[in-house]
């Protein structure tokens, strides 16, 4: 089988240079077009793998690939240059500017017109273009979280990562998100997201990983994971 | 005539000189909001680096003066004031070269890096009074008055003078100017927005390919033009002297805190919250309210509340009141 367009290889590290190690030999890969999900019990290394596969800790074992560039030794500034977009879970917007000015600054390494992807962003979120000018600080849980996705979209990236992109929002603002999500990864671009809400995201996912303590118990298309008695069985409460 | 009176007296000796101190103040609390907003400290430096930029500019203006080039009517020393704001430049950024640059790879807390200015300030101030001298220095020239009290006695037929300075004229027009560039840069231009993006959020400015030491370089040169508009503008309105100028920190600190840190706008209204409560509050009213009260009741007494030598404690009251009530200031910055 050919190499996944993202790839985070038995991955083994933890936080700090002498920190315990979190992930034990996980594995996550994304292809274009696809939704990978991670989902886990609270304390499985779920961010950590993300965070990982993103640069900010520095792996004792394992490889992180991009299209076939092994970029395991770059910071995450230098990834996202690569190409990826990244959406922390947390403080994932600029809370005093206003949602164009947000916009704008995910656009910030770009030196061309970024008019054409402003605009594919408003028509994404069509509720993001009526804000546009007011400050993305006052706006409700579900649309910052559409400020914090667009602009890590303004990068063009050829890679999305969302770090729990529905945490906090109600459960028809959870939904109308992962229909975005899925519209974005529709336009070929690939998705790989952490997600608390496990049965929803998996229904979405393309591809899961169930990680139990750093390490990936049970990998699938959504459908199997959520058919799967095990996986049913040990946290998808039945 | 009386309430007239009393208006034009209100104006010459409160309004006027309030407004000008506020725009003095306004700038200077713009500079210390600017540093706390983007390298998270309170930059006890920033009285000294006002004193060292004014410096440069009165040693330029002297220079000018004695090759005999005037501004006619305006002081020469607005054509000095771009090689101040140029020698200020060249020290902020030498300083933040040898020594903040090294606090912030350490990534140093605010409260290191308010000593470490404590320290720098004690450098600049004696690096000062070394090159000029402690002494009080006048740099003023050109003409004094826009209008003179006895103009306006003349013009207007009244009993009290409206005098208006010619550095207080310049005072709040050049302030103008320099807080429309300012908030021009900061809300219409990259950098200035990439500048509001990095105190905003530093992660996230990061993640956007925001360059860090751009960033600082840019609020730095920022800073020195501001401290030495300010510095300037105040030495041309009073007279310049280096430990007036440490002094100075004391109500600038109290404006920046007042509108909140961290926020431009709240700068410029503390401002101008300290210097008119400065101002009325040791001010004495005796002659004001000799013309707008009934004769019955004319004071006695000078009614001013406290002696002018009490003026800082007015701005620490101000300062307690606000962080009591509204710790994050006026325009709700960030929280001290």
């Amino acid at each position: 089988m050919a190499e996944a367009f993202l790839i985070g290889e038995n991955m083994t590290g933890g936080y700090g240079k002498s920190g315990p190690d979190i992930l034990h030999d996980c594995t996550v890969a994304v292809e274009p077009g696809e939704i990978a999900v991670i989902v886990g019990p609270n304390g499985a290394g779920k961010s950590t793998a993300m965070k990982a596969v993103f640069g900010m800790l520095s792996l004792r074992r394992g490889a992180v690939r991009l299209d076939g560039e092994d970029i395991t030794a770059l910071s995450p500034q230098e990834r996202v240059r690569k190409g990826m977009g990244f959406v922390p879970q947390n403080q994932n917007i600029f809370a005093s500017m206003s949602v164009e000015e947000n916009l704008e600054m995910g656009a910030f390494i770009r030196e061309d017109d970024i008019g054409e992807t402003m605009e594919q962003v408003y028509d994404l979120f069509p509720i993001l273009r009526d804000k546009r000018r007011q400050a993305a600080g006052e706006l409700s849980g579900g649309q910052r979280q559409q400020v914090a996705v667009g602009r890590a979209l303004m990068t063009k990236p050829k890679v999305l990562m969302l770090d729990e992109p529905t945490a906090g929002v109600s459960p028809i603002v959870m939904d109308e998100l992962f229909d975005r999500i899925i519209e974005i990864a529709r336009t070929g671009l690939p998705v790989l997201m952490v997600e608390q809400n496990a049965r929803q995201a998996l229904a979405i996912a393309d591809k899961g990983y169930v990680l139990v303590q750093g390490a990936n118990a049970h990998t699938g298309t959504g459908k199997e994971l959520l058919a799967d008695p095990d996986v049913r069985r040990s946290f998808l409460g039945g | 005539m009386d309430a007239l009176n009393a208006i034009v007296a209100l104006a010459n000796f409160v309004l006027v000189p309030a407004i000008a101190y506020g725009s003095q103040l306004a700038l200077g609390a713009l500079g210390v909001t600017l540093i706390y907003g983007i390298l998270r400290f309170s930059n006890f430096a920033h009285g000294d680096t006002m004193a060292f930029g004014t410096m440069v500019t009165v040693l330029a203006t002297w220079g000018l003066q004695a090759m005999g080039v005037s501004l006619g009517p305006l002081p020469t020393a607005l054509l000095a004031l771009p090689v101040g704001i140029l020698g200020c430049m060249a020290l902020v950024l030498v300083t933040d070269r040898a020594v903040y640059r090294f606090y912030r790879a350490q990534k140093a807390k605010p409260v290191i890096l308010v000593i470490v200015s404590i320290g720098v300030m004690f450098i600049m101030n004696g690096l000062v009074r070394f090159i000029i001298g402690p002494g009080d220095q006048r740099f003023a020239d050109g003409e004094r008055f826009i209008v003179s009290a006895r103009t306006f006695k003349d013009m207007t037929g009244l009993e009290e003078g409206l005098a208006i300075k010619t550095t207080q004229g310049i005072t709040v027009i050049t302030a103008v100017i320099v807080v429309a560039l300012l908030f021009w840069f900061l809300n219409r231009t990259r950098s200035g927005k990439s500048m509001r993006a990095y105190s905003d959020n530093e992660d996230l400015a990061l993640l956007s390919g925001i360059n860090p030491d751009r960033v600082v370089m840019i609020t730095w040169l920022i800073v020195a033009a501001l401290a030495t508009v300010a510095g300037v503008l105040y030495g041309l309105d009073k007279s310049f002297k280096p430990f007036t100028y440490f002094q100075l920190l004391l109500p600038i600190f109290a404006s920046a805190i007042v509108g909140g840190l961290g926020n431009p706008i709240g700068a410029i209204a503390g401002g101008f919250v300290i210097a008119f409560s400065e101002v009325t509050i040791t001010y004495a009213w005796k002659k004001v309210l000799g013309y707008a009260l009934p004769e019955s009741l004319e004071p006695e007494g000078l009614v001013q509340l406290l002696s002018t030598d009490y003026k800082f404690a007015v701005s620490f009251v101000i300062l307690l009141i606000v962080l009591l009530f509204r710790p994050t200031g006026l325009f709700r910055g960030k929280a001290v």
